[in-house]
């Protein structure tokens, strides 16, 4: 019963603005540059990748 | 046909968002992201083509972060509250939050209802969506969500006042599901 009163206070408007809030967050975070690790990363698993497949098929 | 892991940078910002608030530590969520990219590099074959390739990324990323804090549960909960920081650094312009209070009132919530909030408010994830990468039926995501932004509504006292009949989609969702009587 507490649960459900607590839900039916919550309307629309408050519901976009605690998404506005939390996605504004959220986008501040994921829009800041990528640390050279992650693309670093991304390199060298596909150099990894292309040496396998270019080079010799020791595995195949 | 172009190979699916051409898209993987493009989802390294939104990967850090999700792994940084379910970590709260900016260190360990980097770590999560680098071991998600790896398994996400080495099993693109499980991708299916046409499919959300965040929602797939993010349930690799989950199911990451829950193996490695039953291995090492201490460490990881030892959070700094980075969320908090990255929260507390914008001024809110327009909103009518206090980001500092809404960092407070989110990291009160229980872990399962921030992630249901985080994946569908914060990230846009598809009910459906959101419940795959969590691993559970859709009505748990929707009942989360719901929960979640009337808790967060009750800690920022946002209903103060509020008669409105009007409620959000989710909230008819989850009242909607009783029987009709």
């Amino acid at each position: 019963m507490t649960e459900q009163m607590t839900r039916k206070k919550i309307n629309s408007r408050i519901a976009e603005e605690i998404d506005r809030n939390l996605r504004q967050a959220f986008d501040d975070m994921a829009e800041q540059p990528v640390p050279d690790r992650f693309t670093d990363l991304l390199a060298q698993l596909k150099a990894a990748e292309s040496t396998r497949k270019g080079g010799g098929e020791k595995d195949a | 046909m172009p190979d699916p892991r051409e898209e993987l940078t493009e989802h390294i910002g939104s990967l850090r968002a999700f792994a940084l608030s379910l970590t709260r530590n900016s260190a360990t969520a980097d770590d999560l992201v680098q071991e998600t990219l790896v398994k996400a590099w080495t099993n693109i074959e499980k991708f299916e083509s046409g499919t959300n390739m965040r929602a797939w990324l993010f349930t690799i990323l989950r199911n990451t972060f829950y193996s490695l804090r039953r291995k090492r549960k201490r460490e990881v909960e030892d959070a700094d509250g980075t969320m908090g920081e990255s929260l507390a650094t914008k001024p809110d312009h327009d909103g009518r939050l206090n980001l500092r209070d809404f960092k407070v009132a989110f990291d009160q919530l229980p872990d399962t209802q921030r992630e249901a909030l985080v994946l569908v408010g914060a990230q846009g994830l598809a009910y459906d969506e959101a419940a795959e990468v969590c691993g559970v039926a859709v009505g748990t995501i929707k009942s989360r969500v719901g929960r979640a932004r009337a808790r967060l509504a009750e800690l920022m006292h946002l209903s103060e006042n509020e008669t409105l009949e009007i409620t959000d989609a989710v909230t008819v969702g989850v009242v909607g599901a009783r029987p009709a009587a």
